[in-house]
């Protein structure tokens, strides 16, 4: 019988010729990364279970990021990304992208921001290989054909003791997407629209696997997007198999070689379904719930008070550039928020043009709020001086990945996820809009 | 001996993510320091929905409720392992839930920090907070002592020597998987 692209991943992991979903294996681990918020307290229990003096598996195969709560006066927060900086030189480690000083992101060099970006830009993230990491959007990085998944501090300090770790083989949930995409319509809305179908919970101990011609069209940002959003129905792991615009992608930013695998023909599905892009409409999900799907045009009586464009999900140069698209030209009606993922994307805010501008322009120009410092921002509420922060019961549409109540900050917020045509459209408007408003 | 669990239950809905149990705010603080560990327990459960009413009292550091009723997909959200902590260190036991969102699942193995029982009863309908409830984990049902009913567990299979153990790295040495320390 043969494998699903994640059996395959898994099979060689494991060194075994084949596996089936429900077997415990132990797999050998490629790349472990942890971020501020988990970081302290994985090395924490990694101390004191492997002793003191103890030294991390590899040291190459460790890449600590600093990206959740950056930019705050919070002494404790401020105090975690010592902790990293301390570890980091004690053990040598390879990959730890420091920030000191915090007044000016842009005086530290080797910042990046939002460590799922982040490691995609610094050639982490390669066809084949195991990447864990203590942060549920790991999953992310599924789109470059590997398996990637989220994992608590314990697990964690296993894995930097070992370099080893204990998983349950999923079964798969094919996801085919056919036809082309109409220009509407982005990458968020069709993993919002899978969210919707199966529910939070609906791809739970599962992975999903994504695939079609419209998969197949896509950039590696767009395709990232997809497989940021598994853990939001439960998923172990979304995945896309590799092809030509991966290994691009990969191979412009590392040299580090890499096999990339592929599902078998015969592979067996948990389950699987279709969908035809060229029939599918944007959509949000409205309060309190990534599965409280709806179309966008049954929300455009929905008054907001403010716009948010960022995060893992929807703060990469291709979700900026979507939004400039609309925006050029036009003038927000609402309070608009840029957070770019990364420095490097922040940077691109700058470069990149759309004609003959460059976006920094036009958002600037259509009265957006100066973009601000890569980190993670407000997707998760944060510290209350958190740039972005919802700290009364606003309404905001927001391209982040998660709306459970007091995600943004206010338990009385309601936010609607958006993918960042829709997000764009919205602030032009000051109500939730459909992006073909705007896009002729 | 017959391991019984028995206090008042804290009863909840679907989907309680994980920036309900410990919001994001709180993350700042590390588990594997002490002091830090207890604050979290303070702050367990606060992100709820006002109309739940507290998890744990306005200057406590301890819940009132041992064990949590739940309905599906308790846990979902973010990998933070503050979750299980927080929930633990208020001096919660036990869960018992429809289903549960996979990370968290893990989590609490573990960190030993609860145990995660599946029930498939809705129970959350059925239990209202305050109901003085007891856990037989090994007869494995759920009493509510206020209707008389009695609901059946789910094994928690080789979950469970995990937890009694006191989380992963405890239940390795115990087992020798790895060495125990000198």
């Amino acid at each position: 019988m043969g494998m699903t692209l994640t059996e395959k991943i898994l099979a060689r992991a494991a060194d075994r010729p084949n596996l089936i979903p429900g077997e415990n294996v132990w797999v050998t681990v490629d790349l472990l990364m942890t971020h501020d918020v988990c970081g302290p307290g994985t090395i924490g229990v990694f101390k004191k279970e492997f002793g003191d003096d103890a030294q991390v598996w590899d040291r190459e195969k460790i890449v600590l990021i600093p990206d959740h709560y950056i930019f705050t006066r919070d002494a404790r927060a401020n105090r975690n990304v010592d902790i990293l900086r301390a570890f980091a030189r004690e053990q040598n480690i390879k990959y730890f992208y420091d920030i000191t000083d915090l007044a000016n992101f842009k005086a530290n060099p080797d910042y990046k921001g939002v460590c799922h970006i982040a490691l995609a830009q610094e050639g982490h993230t390669r066809p084949g290989e195991i990447l864990l990491g203590t942060d549920s959007h790991t999953c992310n990085a599924g789109a470059f054909g590997q398996f990637a998944t989220g994992i608590g501090n314990t697990d964690a300090a296993f894995v930097m003791g070992t370099g080893k770790i204990l998983l349950k083989v999923p079964p798969t949930m094919h996801f085919i997407f056919d036809g082309e995409m109409p220009p509407y319509l982005l990458a968020k809305d069709l993993i919002l629209h899978v969210i919707g179908d199966i529910g939070v919970g609906g791809a739970n101990y599962r992975a999903l696997q994504l695939a079609g011609e419209a998969v197949a069209a896509m950039t590696m940002e767009e395709r990232m997007t997809l497989c940021n959003m598994a853990i939001e129905a439960g998923g172990k792991n979304g995945v896309i198999a590799p092809d030509r615009t991966t290994f691009d992608y990969v191979q412009q930013r590392t040299s580090r070689p890499f096999t990339p695998l592929y599902a078998d023909a015969d592979a067996e599905y948990f389950y699987e379904k279709h969908y035809d892009v060229s029939r599918l409409e944007p959509v949000v999900a409205k309060p309190h719930s990534p599965d409280n799907r709806a179309t966008v045009r049954d929300c455009r009586d929905v008054k907001i008070d403010r716009v948010y464009i960022g995060s893992c999900t929807g703060g990469k140069i291709t979700d900026f550039f979507h939004a400039a698209q609309l925006m050029k030209g036009q003038e927000v009606k609402v309070p608009t928020y840029l957070v770019p993922a990364t420095q490097k994307v922040y940077d691109d805010l700058f470069t990149t043009k759309l004609d003959g501008l460059t976006l920094a322009e036009i958002f600037l120009q259509a009265g957006c709020i100066e973009p601000s410092a890569p980190s993670c921002a407000a997707c998760l509420g944060g510290p209350q001086d958190t740039f972005g922060r919802l700290n009364e019961p606003e309404v905001c549409v927001s391209t982040t990945n998660r709306n459970f109540p007091g995600r943004m900050g206010s338990k009385q917020a309601q936010i609607y996820l958006a993918s960042p045509f829709t997000a764009a459209a919205s602030a032009l408007t000051g109500y939730v809009t459909d992006p073909r408003e705007f896009l002729s | 001996m017959t391991q019984i669990l028995r206090g008042p239950v804290f009863v909840v809905d679907d989907n309680i993510d994980t920036d309900q149990i410990i919001p994001a705010e709180y993350l700042t603080l590390v588990p594997s320091k002490p002091d830090e560990y207890e604050k979290l327990g303070s702050y367990a459960l606060i992100g709820l929905p006002d109309r739940y009413g507290a998890f744990v009292a306005a200057g406590a550091t301890k819940t009132e409720y041992p064990i949590i009723v739940a309905g599906e997909n308790f846990g979902c959200g973010s990998s933070r392992e503050h979750a299980p902590i927080a929930l633990g260190a208020a001096g919660v036991q036990a869960v018992v839930a429809q289903s549960y969102a996979r990370i968290f699942f893990r989590n609490c193995a573990a960190t030993g920090e609860l145990y995660p029982w599946e029930t498939g009863d809705r129970l959350c309908e059925v239990f209202q907070t305050g109901d003085d409830a007891s856990l037989d984990m090994d007869g494995l049902t759920l009493t509510n002592h206020r209707t008389g009913q009695v609901y059946a567990l789910k094994s928690l299979g080789e979950v469970r020597p995990v937890i009694d153990a006191g989380g992963l790295f405890a239940y390795a040495r115990a087992t020798g998987m790895i060495p125990s320390r000198s």
